[in-house]
């Protein structure tokens, strides 16, 4: 501040025009000023947002009973606000309702451990306390929300998505999830998980939030009709229609069937190599027999 | 020795014929001109079926590839699929993969015959490797049948091929993946390896002659010199007679067993259905390839979890555990995380299962010829080199599925990239102390079998309170086998000088023959024939 009182001074001496001129930091002043207004706004509005989208259909009841869950089951990590602990847990504020449908609704959150990847299990909480949860989540920040079963519900019989949707998935999602959605490894213990049981709503809600190691697919990434193609070819995948042929020993490509025919179909040829052999066996046993009563003589003894 | 050898009654001399045979053969003389031929004999044992299995699911697969080749297009023209396959509509492929999904949604039986094919062709090679390691064991390769070991050899490598060509041709995204690597490999070959590439696959990868050029060595040059192999193959196994395992009446100098007609014939053709009925079984009910799930090929795809064939997984495995070691000299990229794992690995493994029967045979310096099989376990040495073999192959191969491993058994790949590391060079060598600890153990347990009989659990009290366990002598038989092999007594080369001082004679080769003779039969303790002669002249039992 001393210093640019000096230059006006000095330049108040050589130009009394240049006097009148703005303060050679007036720009950043007003730069400074309006990215705050812009900022202050654009916090308002969203947060306003994000409180009309929990409160869509969140009442006031959810929430406390959302925050209440919140507090005994997932702060310890995640902090009470929400705002996530260093090591422990990520910031909550912004991810939605839907990335706590998936988490919560999958079984994955409240995790067991600290891990590379928390696994899916049984889900701690039935539907209505993970819709509480994730109202209550959705308040603290804008994020997706829950999406309605319009979003998701797909036909796995339509020609043109199913389509449409393997050629999406081969490109987008098959180089970790495997074909048909079988699952694969990723480094240091993480890993793709297996889509073939989970449930529309959830594949959905994943693509969305991209939870864990997954990528998000957001709506300018990937349309929601593309991501419900992609939900109708794996849906397609399932059924025997889209997957002929018998027994897919889990769709994991060469490796299970190499095992399976080293084990299973090699035990079975080998049972009936001992068949077929073992049949001589006792014809020549009987022979040898036939041979030492008729002559009297060892078959046994060589020389 | 002689074709007519078989039992030692000549039971076979009175052929009972029926009258249509009879009557042919009166005017025709077909059974003078095919006696030696008809009248060979094949000894039993479930072991000398393997083969067998490699021969019938070959015949299979000829048969099934032959139905394929109506249908399938070798083109890589681009076409769009509006097949009975939807899933796959409207999308652009080549034609190489969309005859392959009309021979399997719209050709009648097509995907039946595909999985036939392809099942076939997995137990096809299985049971060469099998048979393989059953000949290598039992000591088959022993003169004079190292030049049909170097035969069989030559198939097992022609099959791999043969393989891999097939599992490509589909021009699936699994199989390209594939070829890419394969491309990878003759790239990363030193000086020529750019100009090799380009010249198979007829400019830069994946271009559009590939497939075509596969597709030529996959029906035509590769069936051909495997037909051609096959039969040299079987033609000596005829003209050398099979080996049988020592028993009695069964000597080094006859072969006991059953005449090839009509007893063998029987048995041998009711296999091949068995063999044939298992396939369409397995193919019937057991999917296996399923290109429509990993879609047509384009480079810039990938699944998760992209494995070849079991065969080609010892290749993937070596290439998944090698360290990313790549040189920069002059301008020129040497690249040996993809030359040493993929050529350089393969290339030593192989070299040595072909020269064993070679390298064995300087070893114990014998010439003789061996019609009598061994037992893994009186050739301790050479069962464990064996077993080392099958553990490093192992390693390499369940390294080729360390992603599905990882997700199966919830496990880090890298953490099992290095066990693996470690178990490459470590398992061979615990299994090869494993194995000949084995061994020398059941020779053990032979010997004490031989020479005290065997245990019966009756424990005796003497009148001085002794316990004793009543042991049973074993059969004549049973001793026969047990002590008919042959005891090869290490090479002992004598004192460095005689008794002047003069240096014994004998080329370095010798010392390091005398050394690895040493090395292989020091340890035996097996029972010889004379031990178990001096328990039956009653010198004193033990």
């Amino acid at each position: 501040m001393t210093q640019t009182s000096g230059i006006g001074k000095e330049s108040s001496v050589v130009n009394t025009l240049s006097a009148r001129r703005r303060h050679p930091l007036a720009a950043f002043v007003v730069l400074f000023i309006a990215l705050g207004l812009i900022g202050a706004t654009y916090a308002t509005l969203g947060s306003a947002k994000a409180k009309a989208s929990a409160s869509t259909g969140a009442t006031p009841e959810q929430l406390s009973e959302g925050q209440k869950l919140f507090l005994s089951s997932c702060s310890s990590c995640h902090g009470t606000q929400g705002q996530g602990i260093q090591g422990s847990g990520p910031s909550l504020v912004g991810v939605g309702g839907a990335a706590v449908d998936f988490q919560v609704g999958t079984g994955r959150m409240p995790a067991q451990q600290i891990g590379p990847q928390a696994p899916a299990k049984p889900r701690a909480f039935n539907q209505g306390e993970i819709d509480a949860m994730a109202a209550y989540v959705a308040s603290l920040g804008a994020g997706p929300d829950i999406p309605d079963a319009g979003a998701y519900d797909s036909d796995p019989k339509d020609r043109d998505s199913v389509s449409n949707g393997g050629v999406l998935f081969r490109t987008n999602c098959a180089q970790c999830h495997n074909i048909k959605g079988a699952g694969g490894a990723l480094t240091d213990g993480k890993y793709a998980p297996s889509l073939r049981d989970t449930t529309t709503k959830h594949i959905y809600e994943a693509m969305l939030t991209g939870p864990q190691n997954m990528p998000v697919f957001g709506d300018k990434v990937m349309s929601p009709q593309d991501k419900k193609d992609i939900i109708a070819y794996l849906v397609n995948s399932r059924s025997v229609a889209g997957s002929p042929g018998g027994l897919d020993l889990g769709s994991i490509g060469p490796v299970s069937e190499g095992l399976f025919v080293w084990t299973i179909v090699l035990g079975l040829l080998i049972v009936f190599t001992c068949w077929i052999g073992a049949h001589t066996t006792k014809a020549s046993r009987a022979r040898i027999a036939h041979y030492e009563a008729t002559t009297g003589k060892d078959a046994a003894n060589h020389e | 020795m002689s074709a007519t050898a078989a039992p030692p009654d000549g039971a076979f001399e009175d052929v009972k014929t029926d009258p249509v045979s009879q009557w042919a053969d009166e005017r025709l003389s077909l059974y003078k001109g095919t006696r030696t031929l008809i009248r060979k004999v094949f000894p039993d044992h479930w072991s000398f079926l393997l083969g067998e299995i490699a021969l019938f699911s070959f015949i299979l697969i000829l048969l099934s590839g032959t139905f394929l080749t109506l249908w399938f297009k070798p083109s890589m023209a681009e076409v769009e699929y509006h097949g009975s396959y939807y899933p796959l509509n409207g999308v652009s492929m080549s034609e190489a993969f969309a005859s392959t999904l009309n021979i399997s949604f719209d050709v009648r039986a097509g995907l039946l015959m595909r999985q036939v094919h392809h099942w076939a062709a997995l137990i096809f090679i299985m049971a060469i490797m099998v048979h393989m390691l059953r000949i290598f064991f039992t000591g088959a390769f022993r003169k004079p049948r190292e030049i049909n070991f170097l035969i069989g050899f030559t198939l097992l490598i022609l099959a791999l091929l043969e393989g891999f060509a097939g599992y490509s041709l589909p021009d699936d995204l699994l199989s390209g993946t594939g070829l890419r690597i394969a491309s990878g490999v003759v790239l990363s070959i030193p000086i020529v390896g750019t100009y090799l590439s380009y010249f198979l696959f007829g400019g830069d990868f994946p271009g559009h002659d590939f497939i075509p050029r596969l597709f030529t060595i996959h029906v035509l040059l590769i069936p051909a010199l495997i037909v051609g192999l096959l039969t040299v193959h079987l033609i000596l196994v005829f003209v050398q007679k099979h080996t049988q395992w020592a028993g009695p009446g069964k000597t080094n100098e006859n072969v006991v067993g059953l005449p090839f007609m009509p007893v063998y014939m029987a048995k041998a053709g009711g296999f091949m259905f068995v063999i044939f009925g298992v396939t369409f079984l397995l193919a019937g009910l057991v999917q296996i390839n399923p290109i429509w799930a990993y879609g047509p090929y384009t480079p810039d795809q990938i699944s998760a979890g992209s494995q070849p064939d079991w065969y080609i997984g010892f290749l993937e495995g070596s290439l998944r555990m090698m360290p990313n070691w790549e040189w920069n000299l002059w301008g020129h990229t040497v690249s040996f995380n993809v030359l040493i794992p993929s050529l350089i690995v393969p290339g030593i493994l192989f070299t040595g299962l072909a020269l064993w029967p070679f390298l064995e045979q300087w070893v114990t310096g014998d010439k003789r010829e061996h019609h009598l099989l061994d037992r893994p376990r009186n050739r301790p040495t050479r069962t464990a080199i064996g077993v080392a073999g099958i553990t490093f192959y192992g390693v390499l191969w369940l390294a080729g599925g360390n992603d599905l491993i990882a997700t199966h058994f919830h496990l880090s790949v890298e953490a099992l990239t290095w066990t693996f590391r470690v178990l490459v060079f470590a398992g061979p060598v615990i299994a090869f102390w494993c194995t000949k600890r084995i061994a020398l153990g059941l020779q053990r347990r032979d010997k004490d079998k031989v020479l005290h009989g065997r245990e019966t659990g009756i424990i005796k009290v003497s009148l001085d309170g002794e316990f004793t366990e009543v042991h049973q002598p074993l059969s004549q038989a049973e001793v026969y086998r047990l002590t008919a092999h042959e005891v090869q007594k290490p090479l002992e080369l004598g004192p460095a000088t005689d008794e002047n001082g003069i240096p014994r004679p004998g080329s370095r080769a010798l010392k390091l023959r005398a050394k690895a003779s040493q090395l292989m039969f020091s340890d035996n303790v097996e029972t010889t024939v004379d031990e178990a002669k001096e328990i039956e002249a009653g010198h004193g039992h033990h």
